[in-house]
């Protein structure tokens, strides 16, 4: 179902759009699986601020690939290999949606009977991640400060070696 | 137990496939990168589907239902996803410099230039 979407996505040099395409289709898988809030910030996050920041890069790299060179048949074999044993240890996995699997047994149930006597919002949500796990989110702010002081460092630097562009900025 | 229970898992592995086989065979950063985000969403299906229960609802407490999805996998792939962009955006900057550096973003082109280097 999904995977048609991505399909084509190989083939394109502007990817980019058919990849906000696909990012948006699975928004659309994950509300059917019953998770709002994530779709919604896939559909923020990996179909719009991806999109323009890929963007933002094309427009300073060349748009074409240089070669299109057919199938790497080496590559093809790996990645059959690797596909089918995975395939082979799903079958270990616990069956699809069903309400007894182990992940339903261990803090999950907590978090659904005590959310609203703990934090008095209805959003199970929202109240894990900024109330039970706050430090994990702090955490999560720490890394997108690094990743923002690491683009910023890789881009403020003026090139030394082979300047055969303007530097852009 | 049906074909069914485990359709989700297989289409993740596909998904993951053609990110991996993306990554591998693509000489283009743009095209890596894209590819690192195609197996980086198939993982995220994974976690969601998870967290599903049939019958069940998104959790967010209301009157009138009794079944809810796991909250857990929600909340590590909402974290997960953020992270994820900006790991993008760091990749994304690395391909700038290496274009300004290099004046290309295709692998063989940038490693016929650094043999030019060594030569000299």
């Amino acid at each position: 179902m999904v995977g048609l979407a991505v399909v084509f996505t190989r083939d394109l040099l502007k990817a980019t759009m058919l990849f906000a395409i696909y990012s948006l289709t699975i928004a659309a898988l994950f509300a059917l699986l019953d998770a709002g809030d994530v779709a919604l910030t896939e559909a923020a996050v990996g179909a719009g601020i991806s999109t323009v920041l890929i963007l933002a890069v094309l427009a300073l790299v060349p748009r074409h690939e240089k070669t299109a060179k057919g199938h790497n048949l080496p590559a093809l074999a790996i990645v059959i290999i690797t596909g089918a044993a995975l395939v082979y240890a799903s079958f270990d996995l616990p069956v699809f949606g069903e309400a007894g699997n182990p992940v339903h047994q261990h803090v999950g149930p907590y978090y659904i009977g005590e959310t609203y006597a703990d934090m008095g919002i209805p959003n199970m949500v929202a109240a894990v991640l900024a109330s039970y796990r706050s430090i994990d989110t702090f955490g999560e702010a720490v890394v997108i400060l690094t990743a923002g002081i690491g683009v910023y460092a890789l881009l403020s630097v003026r090139p030394r070696r082979r300047q055969r562009r303007e530097p852009e900025q | 137990m049906t074909v069914l229970s485990f359709f989700n898992y297989w289409a993740v592995i596909v998904l993951m496939m053609i990110g991996y086989y993306c990554v591998i065979v693509r000489g283009n950063m743009i095209k890596k990168i894209i590819g690192l985000g195609i197996f980086q969403t198939s993982v995220f299906i994974l976690f969601i589907s998870a967290g599903k229960v049939i019958g069940g609802s998104t959790p967010v407490l209301r009157d009138g239902v009794s079944v809810y999805s796991n909250p857990l996998p929600h909340v590590l792939i909402l974290t997960a996803i953020v992270v994820g962009i900006a790991t993008t955006a760091l990749a994304l900057a690395l391909t700038v410099r290496i274009r300004e550096a290099f004046g290309s973003i295709d692998d063989d082109v940038i490693d016929a230039a650094q043999q030019d280097d060594e030569g000299r």
